[in-house]
């Protein structure tokens, strides 16, 4: 599952980047998505959906988190160029595909805080 | 990375996990953080920490990266903060608006370490030498104030000596610019005791500062001199061996000296390396060219100097025209040169002498274009009698040890007659004598007269009928340096007796000559119209002193000051 939705490389730089601050950068991410998340569901416009989808683009790439971001591109993209018929299946996917993101560093928090 | 290297980063993104990551990238390589979430908060830190810069994220809430970014440039001013764009934006657009709002350089997500480490290092290039240039620019801005300031205090102190004289005399006309001292042009004029006038307009080698360190003793030994009555042949010689003594070898000071004698009507002349100077006639008409025949001042030892000079008559209402070689070298816009032709042209062209200066400076303006600064030019008209401007004469003492009962005798012989004049140093001495002090000019010229009779006419035999015309001036004076030339022995004796007359006192003079004498009564009995430029000396010696007589066949003179 992890070389579908995480890239490997990004992950050891960040872990190497980050050093003790890897688990806060984990924690921050997870806590900064929920509200992206809710962001998307909550958007009243194209625009601010857009906004959305950019912002979490962004940090979703910086977490390795590739897949992530592809989808949270073509939302952006499909944000730009209404109408948007059909949104909500790729804000379904979006919902879906960070569910994966977030079980895999929840165990990166788990395993670290083992280790 | 070393500590010189170090730089505070401002980081503005919205995103926490970003920013945490961004600011911890930016502090492992040594820079210290500072971290805003928004760019109203950015403009805020920016102002209080003034970091040296900034990474900001385009998107952002409150206020977006682009608005942040002008804010952040005009707070800057000159000084280069550079401003790192973090974007995912794909977009040209986007990226071209990054630009516009003063941003220096992108970075997209995902954040590289490596990328964003060389990034920072290439804007830190940019800012340390943008800084370099501004603080150089700084520092010529405050040479230049500097230099300006020392140029003014210069010029204050270098116009109390040169201002000393008598440029502002009525018969002298000149243009110079306020600092052409610093374009190494120097202009002098003073009275001798005499009466003489006494011009020198020079040109040191070289421009600013360097240029006007010459000035100072060269004006120094003129005005002193020159107050004192010594001749110009010395005078040269003093200015030449005391600049060859202090200016550097490639430095020396072109310069064309002349006195112009009302009295004997004549203007004499030395030119050392200075563009040619005009005797123009009443009319206007050029009589004769003033060229150099020496080299400048500062150049040759004392043994190789050469102070022979040229003597002109120069009659009330001619003219003399120097000139520095700015007006030769005045450009039009083609780089070709203003040249002697084209001064020729006006000179001919000119009708009516007082406007000659005008019709230069016209003739200037309309080849060049532009109005020169950094010429000068000088119109020196002959004066008459009527019109003499006495030499203001500088007493430094009280008066009160003014000595009346005493006499002196002084002998100049054989070769010091060539170099020596013993005037000045008797002048200096007679000054001693308060009540005699408003006569100094008369004693000047009276004695210069008895003097230079006894040494031509007398020791060296030469006859004044020769000067009748300009040919016979010159060739009087050639002969008269070539006889001078041969001498060996011969004398001029002075004696002087001073002795309580009245209220007042009296001075005999009495001048005599080792030479053959002179028909007394028949040089006395000319009508003086006849003597034309020659002979006028003893009419001059009966005209000025109270008494005037000739012995023993014309070989002896004496003269009586009474006051």
């Amino acid at each position: 599952m992890t070389d579908m939705h995480i890239d490997h490389k990004v992950l050891s730089d960040l872990r190497e980047v980050m050093e003790d601050g890897y688990l806060q950068l984990v924690q921050t991410f997870l806590d900064d998505s929920e509200r992206r998340l809710g962001q998307l569901h909550a958007a009243k416009s194209a625009e601010e959906l857009g906004s959305a989808a950019h912002s979490f683009k962004g940090s979703s790439s910086n977490m390795g988190a590739v897949a992530l971001a592809s989808l949270c591109q073509q939302l952006e993209e499909r944000a730009r160029r209404p109408p948007l018929y059909g949104i909500e299946d790729l804000i379904n996917r979006i919902d879906l595909e960070f569910v994966e993101v977030q079980r895999f560093y929840r165990d990166e928090q788990q395993r670290i805080s083992a280790g | 990375m070393p500590a010189e290297q170090a730089l505070t980063v401002l980081v503005a993104e919205d995103g926490a996990a970003d920013r945490m990551l961004l600011a911890q990238i930016v502090r492992r390589q040594g820079h210290q953080v500072f971290t805003a979430e928004n760019g109203e908060q950015a403009v805020a830190l920016f102002i209080e920490r003034r970091p040296q810069l900034v990474l900001l994220d385009a998107l952002m809430p409150v206020m977006d990266g682009f608005e942040a970014a002008r804010q952040i440039k005009a707070l800057a001013g000159e000084a280069l903060v550079p401003i790192i764009f973090l974007t995912s934006l794909n977009e040209e657009e986007g990226l071209v608006r990054c630009l516009e709002a003063g941003g220096d350089d992108f970075m997209a997500k995902p954040y590289s370490a490596v990328i964003l480490g060389a990034k920072i290092r290439a804007m830190d290039r940019l800012r340390r030498l943008q800084a370099t240039v501004l603080e150089q620019r700084d520092q010529i801005t405050r040479h230049h104030h500097h230099l300006l300031n020392e140029q003014r205090v210069a010029k204050a102190v270098f116009d109390k000596v040169a201002h000393s004289g008598c440029l502002a005399a009525p018969n002298i006309r000149y243009l110079q610019s306020p600092y052409a001292l610093f374009n190494g042009d120097l202009m002098l004029a003073a009275f001798a005791p005499s009466g003489d006038m006494r011009v020198l307009l020079g040109d040191f080698t070289g421009h600013g500062l360097p240029a006007a360190v010459g000035a100072m003793p060269l004006a120094e030994v003129f005005y002193g001199m020159t107050a004192k009555g010594y001749g110009i042949a010395q005078v040269l010689r003093e200015m030449n061996a005391k600049l060859k003594r202090i200016l550097p070898v490639d430095m020396f000071c072109c310069a064309l000296l002349l006195n112009l004698s009302m009295q004997r009507g004549s203007v004499e002349v030395w030119n050392g390396g200075m563009p040619d100077g005009y005797r123009l006639a009443v009319d206007g008409q050029v009589l004769s060219v003033l060229s150099s025949r020496h080299l400048p001042l500062g150049i040759l030892d004392a043994e190789r100097f050469d102070d022979s000079t040229e003597v002109l008559p120069l009659a009330p209402g001619e003219r003399l025209l120097l000139l520095s070689d700015g007006v030769l070298d005045t450009a039009d816009d083609q780089e070709r040169l203003f040249g002697v032709q084209r001064l020729r042209q006006v000179l001919a062209d000119n009708r009516d002498p007082a406007r000659l200066f005008d019709e230069v400076m016209q003739a200037l303006e309309r080849f060049g274009g532009r109005p020169r600064d950094d010429i000068s030019l000088c119109d020196i008209r002959m004066f008459s009698a009527e019109e003499r401007v006495p030499a203001p004469i500088i007493y430094s003492d009280s008066g009160r040890s003014s000595p009346l009962d005493w006499s002196l005798g002084f002998e100049v012989r054989g070769e010091s007659l060539k170099r020596f004049n013993p005037v000045p140093y008797l002048v200096q001495l007679l000054q001693e004598i308060h009540g005699l002090r408003t006569q100094t000019g008369n004693l000047h010229s009276v004695l210069s007269e008895l003097y230079s009779n006894a040494l031509e006419h007398g020791v060296l035999g030469l006859d004044s009928q020769l000067k009748r015309d300009v040919q016979g001036f010159a060739d009087y004076y050639q002969e008269r340096a070539r006889r001078l030339g041969v001498l060996t022995d011969g004398y001029v004796r002075i004696d002087f007796k001073v002795e309580p007359h009245a209220d007042g006192g009296r001075l005999m003079i009495e001048v005599r000559d080792s030479g053959a004498g002179f028909d007394v009564q028949r040089v006395l009995s000319r009508p003086s119209l006849e003597q034309g430029l020659s002979g006028r000396g003893l009419n001059l010696v009966r005209r000025l002193a109270s008494s005037a007589h000739w012995r023993d066949g014309g070989r002896c003179a004496h003269v009586e000051f009474v006051w």
